[in-house]
């Protein structure tokens, strides 16, 4: 007799013989008990992430996840499902490079296919200065043992003939790879760690929106929520997005601002594009996706925003950079345009600690980052909640570095978050 | 979404840039609680979910600062002042305060 809730090729053939009648859902309809050891508020990729991880590498298994609408609905679902680990400075490499290290073993640790396809992340160079700023970034993440290859314009062109190699103000010069890098399939993330927690005894809660916080002496007790009452030694909140709204019930300021991030998926065409690209004179990013459609994204709105949609100028900033870029996908229509709520932090990096109320931790701040760093992220804040102290590799992503000046500011825009 | 400058009339808002938010205000250097005044003042922020004061630059019209009262949760616009009357106000209103 096979376990059906262990997914392979004898279960798929068993409940064949079976006529299918054996799947069982791929977590409960979990009930809210009194209390628990750990709540995570939200059941996004990060949430989930940190369950699992809590569960499976911390020995925690009495926590619940609660979620204010249904798995799978917040930005886990809404992003370009990019993952790389091509970042520049110390405090963010390590960090990343975790990440990209547990993509790489995800699918057998959580026995889910959640299609990791690591089909190679290139970014394009045009001008001498910005292949300088390449080979900088591409030395650093070398020295932390992360591939990293720099091509030339020949190099480029046997990947990619058709791109606009002519462009008259931003002709390409060549390209800094990362072939380790790729997509995910995004709603998978989020119901591979959903099922992965679940089976090892996570409490699942759906439509349970956090209304309060339950604070006794400067020590958390709980989480008022629209499903009642939910007591907890210790809290997480991981809320990306929304962080200033429910950090605003806790009494706390954030140094975050919200944006809308757009993103765009085109029809279904055959595929042209295997891995992903990117346009280093504007900001334009591409991959296509297994069903054919162009998926693709640019810059932030620019303004506070928790709209869920964006405006038109950026969408027209966006596909004049893809025209600018690859003037063959002139023609391909579009078929959805959307947004998501990005937690903009002051620094451009995201925050990982405790706060000044004992027993309540915070997870945010990603930018337009967080989902790439869903499982580094899901295993620090799970070491932060078990061990009461930072991970190794996110000791930079403290809440109050920027009242001591520990800022790490890749883009070095400064406390202008729109600009990062 | 598009913004009705004081000045120039109902433009697109990609003619504006965006600062932030407008209730922001630089503290008093001399203060003896300067240090976390200007901590705040720099980083932390209200992130306000809903009508929302915040300033704006007409970078490709008449180069005038707005405060624009805006809610984050629609892009419903329903003030545009100049930002130099709206401090003047402030100011008035700080100097009749006993």
């Amino acid at each position: 007799m096979f376990r059906t809730d262990h997914y392979s090729i004898f279960s798929v053939l068993a409940e064949a013989l079976r006529g299918q009648t054996g799947w069982k859902p791929a977590w409960r309809q979990a009930a809210p008990k009194s209390g628990y050891d750990i709540v995570i508020v939200g059941g996004g990729g990060h949430g989930l992430a940190t369950a699992y991880y809590l569960a499976k590498r911390y020995g925690t298994t009495n926590i619940a996840v609660v979620e204010r609408g249904w798995i799978g609905s917040g930005n886990v679902g809404r992003n370009t499902t990019i993952v790389r680990s091509n970042y520049l400075l110390p405090g963010n490499i390590p960090f990343y490079e975790t990440s990209m290290k547990l993509w790489e073993g995800l699918e057998q640790d959580l026995n889910y296919n959640a299609m990791v396809s690591q089909r190679g992340v290139l970014n394009l160079y045009h001008s001498d200065a910005q292949r300088d700023a390449y080979v900088r970034r591409g030395n650093a993440m070398r020295l932390h043992g992360i591939d990293a290859e720099l091509l030339d314009l020949n190099a480029v062109r046997a990947m990619y003939p058709w791109l606009n190699y002519d462009n008259a103000r931003f002709p390409i010069k060549g390209g800094l790879i990362q072939r380790r890098g790729g997509t995910v399939r995004h709603d998978a993330v989020a119901w591979g760690y959903a099922r992965g927690a679940d089976r090892l005894g996570v409490d699942i809660i759906e439509n349970a929106e956090v209304t309060g916080f339950r604070i006794e002496n400067g020590r958390i007790a709980g989480v008022e929520t629209t499903r009642g009452f939910i007591g907890a030694n210790k809290v997480g909140l991981s809320v990306a997005g929304s962080s200033s709204r429910l950090a605003a019930m806790a009494g706390m300021t954030l140094p975050i601002e919200s944006h809308v991030l757009q993103a765009f998926v085109s029809e279904g065409i055959k595929p042209f594009i295997d891995g992903v690209v990117t346009f280093g004179a504007g900001h334009f990013y591409i991959s296509q996706s297994d069903k054919g459609g162009l998926v693709f994204g640019g810059d932030i709105d620019g303004y506070n925003s928790y709209a869920q949609r964006g405006n038109l100028p950026v969408i027209e900033d966006v596909l004049e950079g893809g025209m600018a870029l690859m003037p063959r996908i002139g023609r391909v229509r579009l078929l959805r345009s959307w947004g998501g709520l990005m937690d903009m932090s002051m620094d451009g990096s995201p925050i990982i600690d405790r706060t000044p109320i004992d027993g309540l931790y915070f997870n945010g701040g990603w930018c337009y980052g967080g989902f790439k760093a869903t499982p580094a992220a899901g295993l620090c804040f799970a070491h932060l909640l078990a061990r009461d102290e930072p991970h190794e590799v996110a000791r930079g992503y403290r809440l109050d570095r920027f009242r001591t000046g520990h800022m790490i500011d890749e883009k070095g825009m400064g406390n202008q978050p729109n600009l990062h | 979404m598009r913004i009705n400058c004081p000045f120039c009339g109902e433009r697109g808002n990609d003619e504006f840039s965006y600062l932030g938010d407008a209730s922001v205000v630089r503290p008093d250097p001399a203060s003896p609680s300067a240090a976390d005044e200007f901590y705040a003042f720099a980083y932390e922020r209200r992130n306000v979910a809903g009508p929302m004061q915040e300033l704006w630059y007409h970078t490709a019209g008449c180069h005038a600062w707005l405060v624009v009262t805006r809610d984050t949760r629609t892009h419903e616009i329903f003030e545009v002042k100049a930002a130099q009357d709206v401090a003047f106000g402030r100011q008035k209103t700080a100097d009749t305060t006993p």
